[in-house]
């Protein structure tokens, strides 16, 4: 549910970009979200399409890439990606662990012409 | 054309927050983001605080969808309470909090809570300008929940479990729990207490005491 204040958070820094480098379209938007966000991909591309409507950035796409929760072994320093119920170190079988992964949320690059 | 960009999108709400925290820290003002599923005791725990917190001088924002309820609720214990209805909205935002600020005499409390919307997910994401955040989990929600929603038990400074007086009818493996927990969260701090018996509570509000002193 929290997708339109995220949506309408970067669809600011989209505009505002796409203005400063003067583009005169916006064809999409590249964001990295990490798993543990709980952000839903077409939640923010419905969004999109509502915000964008009639902008510079009307009809444009948002390419999302999904970061995987990720965790680094505070006992032998491995690294990997969790699965689900199963918080342990695959080298080790060490619990106590640092989350190093799956909380990105943030624009990478628009595309615009 | 490809630009780069590279910006966090909670970066504005970020800076609000910030704005809030410096406004929060002026005033001497102490205050907790409480955050919880709905049902599992925010309300009842804030009530049980604000008792067991005697002495020191509290203030309360509510934050629900719609209704005054849990505000009115509050008010009746003598302190200042400012009720925020999102109308929709999922979490409380660093904005909406600046907004209630306006309405809360800072001056003449030391700590406020703000009780969040009651959903395990969003509120972890904004940054309210809070010294100190807490998750309110309950027994009959289940021992899995950490799993489930590792953004927000990774977020928090503290761990609230409440309505332990059901364990003994609910299957809830604490130990479970609390390996969960500990394990993705070292830094986390436990406390185990039931509103209904007030059971863990002196030592929840003990343990408060000393981090509201050191500020």
């Amino acid at each position: 549910m929290h997708e339109l204040a995220i949506t309408q958070s970067l669809f600011d820094i989209v505009l505002q970009h796409a203005v400063q480098a003067k583009a005169k379209k916006v064809k999409s938007v590249n964001l990295v979200v990490g798993e543990m966000t709980g952000v839903v991909a077409d939640s923010v591309q419905f969004y999109l399409e509502l915000l964008s409507k009639d902008t510079i950035a009307s009809g444009m796409k948002a390419n999302i890439k999904m970061s995987p929760m990720q965790a680094k072994c505070k006992a032998c320093g491995q690294g990997f990606i969790t699965k689900e119920m199963q918080w342990e170190c695959p080298a080790c079988g060490g619990v106590n662990l640092e989350i190093t992964g799956g909380k990105e949320l943030f624009v990478e690059s628009i595309e615009v012409e | 054309m490809e630009i780069k960009v590279l910006k966090n999108i909670m970066g504005v709400n970020d800076q609000v927050a910030a704005k809030n925290r410096e406004m929060l820290l002026w005033s001497k003002v102490f205050t907790i983001n409480i955050m919880a599923s709905p049902g599992a005791g925010k309300t009842s725990t804030v009530l049980k605080t604000i008792k067991a917190l005697k002495g020191i001088k509290v203030g309360v924002i509510e934050g629900d969808i719609s209704s005054t309820i849990d505000a009115e609720t509050v008010a009746k214990t003598g302190v200042p309470v400012v009720q925020i209805n999102t109308g929709g909205e999922c979490h409380l935002d660093a904005n909406m909090i600046q907004n209630a600020l306006n309405n809360m005499p800072l001056d003449e409390i030391n700590v406020l809570m703000i009780e969040n919307v009651g959903n395990l997910v969003c509120p972890a994401d904004f940054k309210l300008g809070e010294s100190l955040k807490v998750l309110i989990a309950s027994v009959p929600e289940g021992d899995d929940k950490p799993y489930k929603y590792p953004g927000m038990f990774t977020a928090v400074d503290v761990i609230i479990l409440n309505k332990i007086d059901l364990l003994p009818y609910v299957k809830f493996n604490m130990a479970a729990f609390t390996r969960a927990v500990k394990g993705i969260n070292g830094k986390a701090v436990i406390f185990c207490i039931s509103c209904t018996t007030g059971e863990g509570v002196n030592a929840w509000a003990r343990w408060l005491k000393k981090q509201i002193k050191g500020t």
